[in-house]
């Protein structure tokens, strides 16, 4: 009756708990299930984007495996959330990069990478991709500052692209049943319930893992993945300004801004990626949506690759290594880029709707 | 010879785990064993959501007050005076002390968000419900040093005189195939998961009765335990018993198999006849009687029918209703005599009277002139479809168990206190619930006399 097998067992699941509700005041996903009482295709992609994935309702629940009732509402969300993915792809034809993402990862880095490198050959000679530079405009000398922001621009700007216009998509599809367009308030609502993974707390205790015992460690780990993240931005942003408003070229002394953002953003992406690796082959398989393994995996290496490059370029950007370390951080950044809209990354845009549509409805009930 | 523990806590539920709890912050050793595999550990506290306490005003969870006195007319109620006075009135002072103390044992509190439950002033909600409280009593239990087995069947208790021995076990525990302790306490459940058992009071009427919890609830320590000297309390045929879904599994269908539209339609028998008027009372009061309603009918089935403009008056429910375009088309498909439907439905109809119809309170709509009458939100079933859904009795728990003093210490035969034998929840329930049932007492049973038994049985283990 729906779209998909694992969207019919998700109805299946809903219409269980909608009749218990004991997990009411766990997360988002029991209360927003509460206002409905028959479920869409849209309705249930929306639930599955609201989970977090912490465990708590699995582990509370009397009827969860080995019961016959059967019920695992974080692994039958998680699967549902990623074929989600896909169904709202832009373009479409690029939906099945989900489904072998991390071997497509892989592949994209490693080309990104390699073009990065043969390209600052063919554009310089090997002294100086080899070479030792040091001072203003180093960087530059193995690629233009106008070619780098130009291709880093094309590879943003096309990532962003296709994200609106993935999530205009799934925005459409959840926001039939109960309409509108996002206020002011419920998007500040939801900044902060993302900012700080409200629903990731496993009703207060925290996260569940390998088994009943609940931590908060994913919840750290992934703190530190995407505030890291995000000073990497910050740090890019404020260099780009440097460079355009100031006319001050990188490479910059460790005390300055976009150094501090880039060196905290670069480590929170060193360690948090490996945490969240390291919990994830901890976590109880029945809680794992195991076909996405890779999709995972992929991503969160991405993440260390472009922390892991961008700090020991810092580290060692005044020896010879500087060259090939440059390469191959700008490869992982744009293969980062490009990846984006067709892989894990997508899981923080589609929750942030998910939430600014549940700030709106929580607004439209009280 | 193995180690000897301070105090053995038969169970594993709400009652077992306080009652451990308890004795271990009193300085005993503590053994729990939990018959059931470790999923199914803590029996019926699994599939329960909340506690009913006394409260002298509002706190963060629960609208105020819910005064002593108030939750002793309550009790009064629904037990028709069968209850204990001296020990009901202990248990409802002690109450008060519980809602804080459950919390100082990890348990977490929700604030009734739903309001499908009109009962946020008397009752708390266990955050994640009942298997949620419980996990987080294993963990403190575990973190104080309590010792817990499951699959621990106790096939035996040693008993000389009143005074607890030794369980003798099915299989061994660390070596042994029988635990010696200083001081016992049962805790272990009522008997409903015991067909065999149910029929020594029900009969053949028995086999059709599903089973609420979990098919460990066998009573078998509440038989040794009468059968070694302990004074019986309650009448066997009690228990609490609602009426849910006919197609809900044997065992542990939980809380998900109930029905609460009984107020906005009719309840017929498999002749088509209704039996009890379904506008008595507002539900969740009336909600515990159904079951027992629905045991004393004919192959122990009964059909709740209503119409499509009530649909979403009430809980969405785990199976959908049987619907039929017409009254005859849904007794066909109920295997009910079409022209027996017709006939109730239409003289039902006629007798409705008009009224200003309001769920939340007793309102003026109501039957005239059929028995039995319809006394409150009675309304014409005519807009098809016209659904229906099937129901037998759902048995909870059950009351017969064992006599107990204040201080949760059993009593034998001879009036005589044991020596050091204690029982805590359902095994002695039937002390405070003589019949009826109100939302929450059973945890609050559990959890009082849980920590009370503990508590004295540490407290004679180290004397």
């Amino acid at each position: 009756m729906h779209g998909t097998r694992i969207l019919d067992e998700a109805d299946r699941l809903m219409t269980v708990c909608n009749s218990c509700r004991y997990c009411e005041g766990l997360c988002a996903v029991f209360p927003a299930m509460e206002m409905r009482r028959a479920f869409s295709d849209g309705d249930l992609n929306y639930l599955a984007n609201l989970c977090h994935s912490c465990g708590a309702c699995y582990v509370d629940c009397q009827f969860s495996p080995p019961h016959e009732f059967n019920v695992n509402v974080p692994k039958t969300l998680a699967v549902a959330r990623a074929e989600s993915y896909a169904a709202y792809a832009w373009p479409q034809a690029l939906s099945g990069a989900f489904a072998r993402n991390g071997l497509v990862i892989s592949i994209v880095a490693a080309l990104s990478m390699a073009a990065f490198i043969l390209g600052f050959a063919a554009l310089n000679d090997r002294s100086v991709l080899f070479g030792v530079n040091t001072g203003p405009g180093a960087f530059y000398k193995l690629m233009p500052h106008n070619a780098m922001a130009a291709l880093f621009s094309a590879a943003f700007l096309y990532a962003i692209l296709a994200l609106v216009m993935s999530v205009r998509a799934f925005w459409r599809d959840i926001g039939t049943p109960i309409g509108g367009r996002a206020d002011g308030g419920s998007i500040f609502q939801a900044i902060r319930d993302a900012g700080e993974l409200r629903y990731l707390h496993g009703g207060g205790v925290g996260c569940y893992n390998e088994d009943d015992k609940p931590t908060d460690r994913r919840k750290l780990y992934h703190h530190l993945t995407f505030y890291g993240f995000l000073l990497c931005f910050a740090a890019t942003s404020v260099a780009t300004l440097y460079h355009y408003l100031l006319g001050r070229e990188a490479p910059y002394p460790w005390w300055d801004l976009p150094v501090v953002l880039g060196t905290l953003g670069g480590l929170g992406l060193i360690v948090g990626p490996v945490g969240l690796f390291i919990a994830k082959l901890r976590r109880a398989p029945e809680l794992l949506d195991e076909d996405r393994y890779g999709m995972d995996v992929g991503f969160i290496a991405m993440l260390f690759l472009t922390g892991f490059t961008g700090v020991l370029l810092l580290l060692l950007r005044e020896t010879a290594a500087m060259g090939p370390l440059l390469a191959l951080h700008l490869g992982a950044v744009f293969a980062l880029f490009i990846t984006m809209p067709y892989g894990k990354f997508v899981h923080g845009i589609y929750r942030f709707a998910a939430l600014v549509r549940y700030a709106q409805e929580r607004r439209t009930a009280a | 010879m193995g180690s000897k523990y301070d105090v053995l806590v038969i169970g594993g539920g709400n009652a077992a785990l306080c009652a451990a709890i308890s004795a271990r912050r009193g300085g005993a050793s503590v053994l729990v064993l939990e018959g059931a595999p470790k999923f199914y550990r803590g029996g019926n506290t699994r599939h329960t959501r909340n506690m009913r306490c006394a409260h002298d005003a509002a706190t963060e969870i629960l609208t105020g007050p819910y005064t002593e006195e108030e939750f002793w007319e309550d009790l009064l109620r629904v037990t028709g005076g069968q209850t204990d006075e001296v020990l009901a009135r202990h248990m409802i002072r002690e109450s008060k002390d519980i809602l804080n103390w459950i919390v100082e044992q990890g348990v977490r509190w929700q604030p009734s968000l739903g309001g499908t439950l009109s009962l946020g002033r008397t009752n708390s909600f266990f955050l994640g419900g009942g298997r949620a409280m419980l996990n987080a009593l294993y963990l403190t239990a575990e973190r104080l040093g309590v010792d817990v087995e499951y699959d621990a069947e106790v096939t035996d208790l040693v008993i000389e005189d009143g005074m607890f021995l030794a369980a003798r076990l099915k299989r061994p525990i660390k070596g042994e195939t029988e635990i010696r302790a200083t001081s016992l306490v049962a805790a272990a459940g009522g008997f409903e998961a015991n067909i065999e058992w149910l029929k020594q009071y029900w009969g053949e009427a028995a086999d059709n009765f599903l089973i609420r919890g979990t098919p460990y609830n066998r009573g078998s320590i509440l038989k040794m335990l009468l059968a070694k000297g302990v004074q019986e309390v309650g009448d066997p045929t009690q228990c609490h018993a609602v009426a849910i879904d006919a197609r809900a599994p044997k065992f542990d269908g939980g809380i998900i198999t109930r029905h609460d539209s009984v107020v906005f339609g009719i309840v017929v028998n498999k002749h088509s006849q209704r039996f009890y008027d379904e506008g008595e009372d507002i539900w969740p009061k009336r909600y515990a009687i159904w079951g027992r309603l629905v045991a004393a009918q004919p192959d122990q089935i009964a059909y709740i029918i209503f119409d499509s403009t009530v649909v979403t008056s009430f809980m969405p429910t785990l199976f959908p209703p049987i619907a039929g375009q017409t009254v005859a088309e849904l007794a066909g498909k109920l295997e009910l005599d079409p022209a027996a439907l017709e006939k109730t439905i239409t003289e039902f109809n006629a007798a409705v009277r008009p009224g200003t119809f309001d769920h939340t309170i007793l309102d003026d709509c109501r039957t005239e002139g059929i028995t039995p009458q319809k006394t409150h939100w009675a309304r014409k079933i005519e807009t098809p479809p016209y659904l229906a859904y099937p129901v037998r009795p759902g048995i909870t728990f059950t009351y017969l168990g064992t006599r107990v003093s204040k201080e949760a210490r059993m009593l034998m035969a001879d009036g005589k206190p044991s020596a050091n034998m204690f029982a805590a929840g359902e095994i002695m329930a039937g002390n405070v619930l003589g019949k009826g049932y109100a939302a929450g007492m059973g945890m609050t049973i559990g959890s009082v006399f849980g920590r009370i038994a503990g508590r004295e049985a540490a407290k004679h283990a180290r004397n």
